[in-house]
């Protein structure tokens, strides 16, 4: 490393060695690979149309308003496809010149975006929790504004702890990914000192979630199903398919509250949050729209204020340069979460709080007070520079 | 013994006139009123819904409102406590500030990325200025010939002309932009940024202005990220600038000539506006979650008395002797 880069970076820390060049246009895309899924047990989690597509209009109209006084402009495209489409349209943006995409998408599909991709582009990960999108199967060419999956699993368990509720009956789903959750769950819990008193597997026989007397059938259920568990303070749900967990609480054969996948949930982002300024955002959002952001749309908006922030401070379309902006010391991001938010450079995940609510209110906020770290308080959520299987960053 | 002490500190600092000092209550919708000698809580009074940005006129016969959620400014005679009219302010106002005159007032308005200017007499809109995302914070200079407008999503500090209402310069800087404030003699702007954990200093002796330092802080026991820089107030010979640093709890002591950090001073919970007293012998804090104002004796830059007010104090304002 030479001896130019302190001085370079203290220039950008003072923001005077970015001379914005007038005239610049940023190309940036949001691609939603859209998978076929069953329907949400709650007729109120039905996805919009424009899931994910709202948020980004919205950061396209922050950014271009930021962008008129220093003569960029923010040029920004929203497509949706099918997964057998995906690598069509993303050839498509790529002839388009649009070399930063924004992929909201499932793990598979946005790791082989990001390898279609290739060192020119940059993929900006707003969906997909997988773990090993960050670790083995990372890549130098994406960065993750979503939150992996541990991190939420540990903004759960950190709340737990810190309630000295340290006994937990794990139940999770049948599926491969309440699998991958619980594996989380079961790492949280290690980590913070909380127990795994019993586990139990709750298999998706399929069905019909709109049946008309359904609710009879699950007030029978699912008493029976937590009957004589071991001794536990709450109940963890992994259910990422929202196969069951929505009707545990009021439920339980034990008067025990319910964290997870349902319950006290952990989100990116809620449509009540009006805590650290957010109120206004919200505003701005249903103005724009017409409905309540949702995580999908909060996570676009973040990664495409962290390719306007980038483009801002360094004066550059370019996607190297955003992203080596986005990952050096001088990156930070205002999110309405009370604190900046910054990237990991070791694995390109961004650092953030994490919100615990009821979906009414917000509950609380991790990282938890009292969880200390040598580095950030955020680094408690998640995997930690130590333990990372990640290469593709030079780390 | 300490409480003597105290009153004494208290009684050679003070000049013979009571100032009133009003506090806007967020959470109470309410103005807590205090006085100055004896720091006694002498009056509560419905505010509106929402009020957080306070100011007064120069005569001292009109106390400004910005009253958030009714979308307004309202205006109260600060002996009645009565509201004497309402300005038009745009959607969601939040700060704003007055010309030195007494007219026209600069309104920033968060929800719609403009600065309302409002003629405090006729009530006339005189002009709407786009500005950046989330306005924020309003200074004037001390020449009155340029407005400062800083937005909190787009991270500048805007620099409008005060004739013609353009904006001439936008300069960036760190995260969230709070509040802005220029010293008595016009040579520098400070500007807070809440979430960067920075003053930006800005020279405005060159052509165009620049940042020319940063100013950092540093607590022992206190995580880097509730380092929170919100209200910055100058002493009228700038030579000390006070930063209220949010939920850090403290107000960072600064030299304004070398613009480092001497001190810093526990105050209450939350701690984001300030103001002094016309003589500048104290200096009040507002503390949102401790529901109290700090009292800070500025000459010795020691805390001296905390008072409760209503609920989540947020601006704060003393009438002119």
């Amino acid at each position: 490393m030479s001896a130019a880069w302190p001085i370079l970076g203290a220039a950008l820390a003072l923001g005077i060695a970015a001379a914005p060049a007038a005239g610049e246009e940023v190309k940036a895309a949001v691609l939603r690979i859209d998978s076929p899924r069953d329907l949400p047990i709650s007729r109120l989690d039905l996805p919009p149309d424009d899931l994910g597509f709202a948020g980004a209009a919205l950061a396209a109209e922050d950014n271009q308003t930021t962008g008129r006084f220093l003569g960029m402009e923010f040029a920004l495209e929203t497509r949706a496809a099918p997964p057998e489409d995906a690598a069509e349209a993303l050839d498509t943006l790529k002839a388009e010149g649009i070399h930063i995409v924004v992929v909201l998408a499932d793990a598979d599909g946005t790791l082989a975006l990001a390898d279609r991709a290739g060192p020119e582009m940059l993929i900006l990960n707003a969906g997909a929790r997988d773990e090993r999108l960050r670790e083995e199967d990372c890549r130098a060419n994406m960065l993750h504004v979503a939150p992996s999956r541990s991190m939420m699993t540990d903004a759960v368990v950190q709340f737990l702890v810190w309630k000295k509720w340290t006994r937990l009956f794990l139940i999770r789903g049948s599926h491969p990914s309440d699998e991958a959750l619980a594996d989380a769950y079961r790492a949280s819990a290690a980590k913070f000192g909380a127990k795994i008193a019993e586990e139990r597997v709750f298999e998706d026989t399929g069905g019909a979630r709109r049946t008309d007397t359904g609710h009879v059938l699950v007030q029978k259920q699912i008493p029976v199903f937590t009957q004589g568990a071991e001794e536990h303070d709450v109940v963890l749900a992994a259910d990422e398919q929202d196969v069951f967990a929505a009707y545990l609480p009021f439920h339980l054969w034990e008067p025990r509250p319910v964290a997870g996948s349902a319950g006290l949930i952990p989100v990116t982002w809620m449509p009540a949050l009006e805590a650290w300024g957010a109120t206004q955002f919200q505003r701005r959002f249903e103005r724009l729209t017409g409905r309540p952001m949702r995580e999908e749309d909060y996570q676009t908006w973040l990664a495409l204020r962290v390719i306007g922030e980038a483009a801002t401070r360094t004066g550059s379309a370019e996607p190297s340069a955003i992203r080596d902006y986005a990952l050096s010391d001088a990156f930070e991001l205002a999110a309405f979460k009370g604190q900046k938010v910054t990237f990991r450079p070791w694995n390109g995940q961004l650092r953030q709080p994490v919100i615990l609510t009821d979906r009414h209110v917000m509950v609380s906020v991790s990282p938890q007070d009292g969880f200390l770290h040598q580095v950030s308080p955020l680094d408690t959520l998640g995997r930690d520079r130590p333990e990372t299987a990640c290469t593709a960053f030079g780390g | 013994m300490l409480p003597a002490l105290l009153l004494s500190a208290l009684l050679a600092a003070t000049p013979a006139l009571a100032n009133k000092v009003f506090v806007t209550n967020e959470r109470g919708n309410t103005v807590t009123v205090l006085d100055s000698t004896t720091w006694e809580r002498i009056a509560d009074f419905p505010a509106g819904n929402r009020p957080r940005g306070i100011t007064m006129s120069p005569d001292g016969k009109e106390l400004y409102v910005c009253a958030s959620d009714d979308d307004t400014v309202r205006v109260f005679d600060p002996e009645s406590y009565e509201e004497i009219r309402t300005l038009p302010s745009g959607p969601d106002p939040e700060l704003f500030v007055l010309h030195p005159s007494g007219n026209p007032l600069y309104i920033a308005n968060e929800d719609d990325n403009l600065v309302t200017v409002v003629d405090v007499a006729t009530r006339e809109v005189l002009a709407e200025v786009p500005v950046g995302v989330e306005p924020e914070g309003m200074a004037i200079s001390p020449d009155a010939k340029v407005i400062i407008n800083t937005s909190e999503t787009t991270n500048m500090a805007h620099f409008i002309d005060a004739a013609s209402y353009e904006i001439t310069h936008n300069v960036l800087v760190d995260q969230r932009p709070r509040y802005a404030e220029f010293t008595r003699d016009g040579t520098k702007l400070y500007v807070s940024s809440e979430i960067g954990g920075t003053v930006s200093v800005i020279d405005m002796t060159a052509a165009e202005p620049s940042v020319m330092k940063k100013i950092t802080f540093e607590v022992p026991g206190v995580l880097p990220e509730w380092l929170q820089p919100v209200g910055v107030k100058i002493t009228a010979d700038d030579s000390r600038v006070f930063v209220a640093l949010g939920p850090a709890n403290r107000v960072a002591v600064i030299d304004g000539r070398t613009d480092e950090v001497i001190d810093y001073l526990l105050v209450g919970q939350r701690v984001w506006q300030m103001a002094f007293t016309p003589d500048e012998a104290f200096l009040i804090t507002t503390n949102g979650n401790s529901n109290d104002v700090s009292i800070i004796d500025v000459k010795a830059e020691k805390v001296v008395k905390s008072v409760q007010v209503g609920e989540q104090p947020w601006g704060v304002v003393v009438a002119p002797n």
